[in-house]
């Protein structure tokens, strides 16, 4: 908070002329760059805009660049808007000493994605937790089941169209 | 074969049905630390499988959240983790004002550095008290008590609440600390360098201890990483890590000290680096109570910060603000952030996304025990269940930042 912030870099052009450097840009750049449908800098955080179905060897592209530790993931519902979901991935690096966050929309017509726990075994949880409360499945997960809510529970509690108060 | 009633059924794998046995430990159980509950599958004495069963205490804070005032949302946090509530208190503050890109006076900074390491020896004497108990020390758990008690009382003597203090506020802290307050605390902290040394003299030396730490709970710093495992048990599996120096918030670069680190990657590791965190927090304390700046601990931000109660009773304007700020809120800028801090057990992190109202459209909370908690099959197999108890004890986890 101390430290100036740097200026927001709204959309994938001026992010790429912004951070020329940036160690996460350019292994995505390298790797694929088409998978980067669009990056954001801004309150000195970066948000790589990863095509879903791409997410898996994003991931990987990234922990091969440096960016080793998963530290979180978790889910935004926009509801109504389309596509509904939006997967936030927040990795760290311990090297670099630096956060960035990958983001991937996902829709409600086919709520799937590929799983990130052959990268980091640690996403197991994470996963399952999204599965829990939004309703977004993980392909190649080890253990899809619920972890908060009772296993016979029907609905998933963080959509927005979940009420607060629950159902009666 | 232990019937599970609407829980998944672990059955022993092929071809070792004879010999395995699956067993339910907890969620009622005093070494599970709260609603924990383990399904175990064994082989005799030795651990096969471990499968942790968590929800118990599923409140649904984050879904509570988006139905709050951001102000609101402050009492919510000291309810996840209970042990170390200023933390959770800060990590949020310091999210919100990411967004709203507001700095909090020097003072308040160095207020919250204070009480989150007051925070943190709180978390970490539970800890010593309720892991030494778990493997049969109990007069450790007397001594620790002691000591936290009195940090309890400057918790209340600040807060004017012992464990959910909801102290550090968006913009800075709730009240001036009292004048008596900061005299005590430097009374406190004098004390506390001998009393870390007599839980030493009571369990280092300890051979009944030592025998059920060392060599127990290997977890190698690969797994570690690969497990989302932070804090403490990272820092004891030899990565040297700690939020605080390597990525610091709210003024910690100003201050120097020490992070531990050991090789050994096992309990007795992480009981030497967090008896070793304790003295660091301590010299961190002292140096914040010495520089201590003057000043207001709250930001100059009428729209979003109550005012004080004297300006509320005789200005027009500071009324005005008081009944928005209550009744309406404040409208935060949209965007997302995540901010990480170092908390006692490990690295807490507030992902706060903002659509541009009063309410937040999205809180999500990355709590250190919930990823630990994993890792505990990767130190448990292939041990004795009695080292699954020190294990538990040894990666301090807290059930109510587990389930939210």
């Amino acid at each position: 908070m101390a430290e100036a912030l740097k200026p927001t870099l709204a959309d994938k052009a001026s992010v790429l002329e912004g951070l020329p450097e940036h160690p996460a840009l350019n292994a995505i750049l390298a790797w694929d760059p088409v998978a980067l449908e669009d990056a954001r800098f801004d309150r000195n955080e970066l948000t790589l805009a990863i095509a879903a179905d791409r997410i898996r060897q994003a991931c990987a592209t990234l922990q091969a660049a440096g960016y080793n530790f998963f530290e979180d993931m978790t889910a935004v519902d926009w509801y109504p808007a389309v596509p509904r979901f939006q997967l936030s991935y927040h990795l760290l690096s311990l090297g670099y000493k630096e956060r960035i966050r990958l983001r991937a929309m996902v829709d409600e017509a086919h709520p799937t994605v590929e799983s990130i726990t052959p990268v980091w075994a640690g996403a197991n949880y994470y996963e399952r937790e999204v599965f829990d409360l939004f309703g977004i499945s993980f392909q190649g997960h080890p253990d899809m089941r619920r972890i908060m809510m009772p296993d016979d529970w029907v609905g998933h509690p963080l959509r927005k169209d979940y009420p607060v108060e629950g159902y009666r | 074969m232990v019937q599970l009633a609407g829980m998944p059924t672990l059955e022993p794998a092929e071809g070792a049905r004879d010999q395995h046995m699956v067993i339910n430990m907890g969620p009622q159980h005093p070494a599970t630390h709260g609603v924990l509950r383990l399904v175990l599958e064994i082989d005799g004495e030795i651990i096969v499988r471990v499968y942790p069963e968590i929800g118990y205490l599923h409140t649904g804070i984050e879904k509570t959240c988006e139905a709050k005032f951001y102000q609101q949302v402050v009492p919510l946090t000291d309810r996840i983790n209970y042990l170390d509530p200023l933390s959770n208190n800060l990590c949020y503050a310091l999210a919100v004002e990411k967004l709203l890109n507001l700095e909090v006076p020097a003072k308040a900074q160095w207020m919250r550095v204070l009480m989150a390491e007051l925070s943190r020896l709180n978390s970490h004497l539970i800890w010593l008290g309720t892991h030494a108990m778990d493997i049969g020390a109990l007069t450790v758990f007397l001594y620790t008590f002691r000591e936290r008690e009195e940090i309890l009382r400057l918790f209340e003597d600040i807060a004017g609440q012992r464990m959910m203090t909801s102290y550090i506020r968006i913009g800075g802290l709730s009240l001036e600390p009292p004048l008596d307050f900061l005299p005590r605390v430097r009374a406190f902290i004098s004390t506390l360098p001998e009393k870390i040394d007599e839980y030493s003299n009571l369990l280092t030396g300890n051979p009944i201890f030592r025998n059920r730490l060392k060599g127990v709970g290997y977890l190698s710093a690969a797994d570690a990483i690969a497990l989302g495992v932070t804090g403490p048990p990272l820092r004891a599996s030899g990565i040297d890590f700690d939020l605080r120096r390597d990525m610091p918030y709210s003024g910690y670069e100003k201050f120097q000290f020490h992070v531990p680190i050991s090789n050994d990657c096992d309990c007795w590791a992480r009981y030497e680096v967090r008896l070793i965190e304790m003295r660091e927090s301590v010299k961190i304390i002292q140096q914040a109570l010495d520089g201590m700046p003057e000043g207001p601990v709250k930001a100059d931000a009428p729209k979003i910060v109550l005012p004080d109660r004297e300006k509320m009773k005789t200005q027009m304007e500071a009324l005005i603000h008081h009944f928005k700020i209550v009744t309406e809120g404040f409208e935060v800028p949209a965007g997302e952030v995540f901010q990480g801090i170092e908390a006692g057990h490990g690295q807490t992190g507030y992902y706060v996304v903002s659509d541009g109202t009063a309410k937040p459209y999205r809180v999500h909370m990355r709590y250190p025990s919930f990823p630990t908690l994993q890792a505990l099959e990767t130190m448990c197999k292939g041990r004795m269940i009695a080292d699954l108890v020190a294990v538990i004890g040894s990666i301090d986890i807290v059930l109510g930042e587990i389930d939210r």
